[in-house]
């Protein structure tokens, strides 16, 4: 399927949930409702026409205006198509509903964007730091982080 | 012909101090830490292996840091690791040494100035008694790192404190 035939049968199933999309880019993307992220991920890896059933990549972003985001890179295995899929939120809001139950893969994945951009996973079953200590204070990939001057009593800076 | 029999009439005698005797000893058989953080880890174990077999000088690795007598601290000590650090060097039994390999454990290396994790340098935590430098140092420079401290372990003393 071609990048719109996948817009065109999303916009059909899920209306307003799509929010905006760009088809011409090298790497046709579509933008969807954060709070929505898994319906719409169950029915691409589902219906006979798309079957992504492979999340290649998931990353966390911080869009240096207030926005965060998540990008999922998907690939089907039987079509050998493509498609990215965005979600966005906000700092002050910083929610986006898990696909972990969808691709299994999403597990780490979605912790580590947690980790290093806080952003909250709803519905992820084990939503904690991955690579960072637990006691650790902030989410260091957000552009305003501030690296801290001491970590348990360790000076940070050189 | 029995091991002993003709010990001492080929002149097999020669007279040292006990201090010599014992640092010789200890300085023969630096037992070390088997652990490794990060890249320079890889070019310990090229030091470890065949071509370069650091085990000519005496040194093993072990498993544990109560048999071991010197760790090497070979990559990137992140914040998170630093604590687990310390506290395998108070486990290791006295006297023991500590060799700093590479750029990231001197001084953090290339992470000194976006580095958030890690530690700037490991004698921020614990004393180091060689520095090797190099990114990663080859294993010629670590065989170099540790026949300096074999040096430092010579000068030892039982009576006399360390300056």
């Amino acid at each position: 399927m071609t990048a719109e035939e996948i817009l065109n049968s999303l916009k059909a199933k899920f209306g307003d949930a799509i929010v905006e999309a760009k088809l011409d880019a090298p790497q046709p993307w579509i933008v969807v409702n954060p709070s929505r992220t898994k319906e719409i991920a169950f029915f691409l890896r589902d219906d006979p026409a798309t079957r992504f059933d492979y999340m290649m990549c998931l990353s966390g972003v911080d869009y240096n205006n207030g926005k965060l985001g998540i990008v999922y890179h998907l690939f089907s295995m039987v079509h050998r198509h493509k498609i990215v899929l965005k979600a966005f939120c906000t700092k002050e809001q910083p929610h986006i509903q898990s696909v972990t139950s969808v691709w299994a893969t999403a597990n780490w994945h979605e912790r580590e964007a947690f980790d290093m951009y806080g952003i909250v996973i709803d519905e992820h079953p084990d939503l904690r730091r991955i690579l960072l200590p637990y006691d650790w204070e902030g989410h260091p990939l957000r552009k305003d982080y501030q690296v801290p001057e001491f970590y348990n009593g360790m000076k940070v800076p050189y | 012909m029995g091991l002993l029999d003709q010990r001492f009439e080929n002149g097999n005698v020669f007279v040292t101090s006990l201090e010599n005797l014992l640092n010789w000893a200890r300085l023969s058989s630096l037992y070390q830490m088997q652990f490794g953080l990060a890249c320079c880890a890889i070019e310990m174990m090229a030091a470890s292996a065949s071509d370069f077999d650091i085990m000519r000088f005496g040194i093993i690795p072990r498993a544990t840091p109560r048999q071991a007598d010197v760790m090497f601290v070979a990559g990137t000590v992140t914040l998170k690791m630093a604590s687990r650090i310390k506290r395998l060097y108070d486990q290791m039994a006295e006297p023991r040494y500590i060799i700093s390999m590479g750029s990231c454990a001197n001084c953090g290396g290339p992470y000194w100035e976006h580095g958030y994790h890690v530690l700037k340098g490991v004698d921020r935590v614990i004393p180091v008694d060689v520095y090797v430098p190099g990114c990663p140092p080859r294993p010629e420079a670590l065989l170099e790192g540790i026949i300096k401290l074999q040096e430092k372990v010579r000068k030892e003393s039982l009576v006399k404190k360390p300056a």
